[in-house]
């Protein structure tokens, strides 16, 4: 097996969460797809750590947990917001700016 | 140092069959979490699916990412997105159902395109040699390289993102922070409220559920010193809820007050 068969499984991963921000309308949900859109990102970078035989990859994806926690802390707090406001946790709910 | 990818370029047996097994169920994980109509049920494929990949981290002799990637996202994020869905609940947003017309179509086929043109991509690059592997970078341990690189290469970014770390819990509870809607009552005035309201009844505090009657349980009413029962000492959310056991059975002269003599 070649190590870029975790690639594949990657890109799979990045594509599939796309599909879901996409599709999906509940904000949690459409939440949890760009999560998986960042570790599919992660995986490359550790597979591509591997394959260069250096460890910045690996420096670079643990930068991106870090960022990802960010987001999902201050994107929860948003959605807890909209919800208190709103009543909703509907992507399409929040749809002011198109009237 | 366990060295588990074991040949350049080519992977060791053991991790195939590993990467064969886990590899297309996360992948089906990831499927079924669009698909699946609770975002409860999406939130637990979501943590099969970080499981996985950090399998795969350590795999890949990523061991330090293996594990961040368990407690961080497996531990901290997944359960953080529970708490959240528990506090919004269900609504009508976990419906199936297309509300921009033709959406999901176009998503769809966007998407296949989009995979498509990675995985022809992938296939069709060459990279002129074999992969390396980790074996002299992780020489030292794989803690000690990352935390080597971190500290000297990569020192900037780190601290910045120790200031990204603290703006974002700054953010989330000025997000999270709801001004009072009435004002907070003091002391003296929930002292007025108790001795001029209604009766002076309940001035010493209600009576505490349960511990005067035959066990010491929340949803039993108190009893009174003359039997009776006291049903104003369960709960109020218990009580709406219908939780409470009928007080008449624990009225005293229903219980048998024989005391058994043990031998």
């Amino acid at each position: 097996m070649d190590a870029s068969n975790y690639l594949y499984i990657s890109a799979l991963l990045f594509t599939i969460g796309a599909v879901g921000v996409v599709v999906r309308r509940n904000a949690i949900v459409v939440f949890m797809c760009i999560e998986l859109m960042l570790n599919a990102a992660n995986l490359s970078f550790v597979t591509f750590s591997r394959i260069n035989g250096n460890l910045d990859g690996q420096v670079m994806a643990f930068f991106t947990m870090v960022v990802a926690a960010c987001e999902v802390v201050v994107g929860l707090a948003i959605i807890v917001a909209i919800y208190r406001s709103r009543r909703s946790a509907s992507v399409d709910d929040a749809s002011l700016l198109k009237r | 140092m366990m060295q588990l990818a074991l040949e350049v370029g080519q992977t060791a047996t053991p991790e195939a069959v590993m990467f064969w097994i886990l590899g297309p169920l996360a992948v089906l994980a990831a499927l079924a979490m669009l698909l699946v109509k609770k975002a409860v049920h999406s939130a637990i494929l979501m943590a099969f699916v970080m499981v996985v990949l950090a399998v795969f981290y350590i795999a890949q002799d990523a061991v330090f990412l293996g594990i961040v990637q368990v407690v961080v996202y497996t531990g901290a994020v997944m359960m953080l997105f529970l708490f959240i869905l528990m506090l919004v609940g269900v609504d009508s947003s976990d419906s199936l159902t297309e509300t921009i017309k033709g959406l999901r179509p176009i998503a769809i086929t966007a998407a296949v395109g989009f995979g498509g043109l990675m995985v022809s991509l992938l296939g069709r690059a060459t990279l002129g040699r074999d992969a390396i592997g980790l074996s002299a970078a992780n020489a030292d341990g794989n803690v000690e390289g990352i935390g080597y690189l971190l500290f000297s290469r990569f020192v900037w970014p780190f601290e910045v993102i120790s200031a990204l770390l603290v703006t974002a819990a700054l953010g989330a509870m000025v997000l999270a922070h709801q001004p009072r809607s009435s004002k907070k009552s003091t002391q003296r005035q929930q002292s007025i409220n108790r001795f001029r309201g209604e009766s002076l009844a309940t001035a010493a505090g209600l009576p505490a559920p349960g511990v005067y009657a035959r066990h010491n349980a929340v949803d039993v009413p108190a009893l009174l010193p003359d039997g009776t029962p006291a049903p104003n000492s369960i709960n109020a959310s218990l009580k709406a809820r219908g939780d409470m056991l009928d007080s008449n059975t624990f009225d005293l002269k229903k219980i048998s007050t024989q005391v058994e003599e043990e031998k």
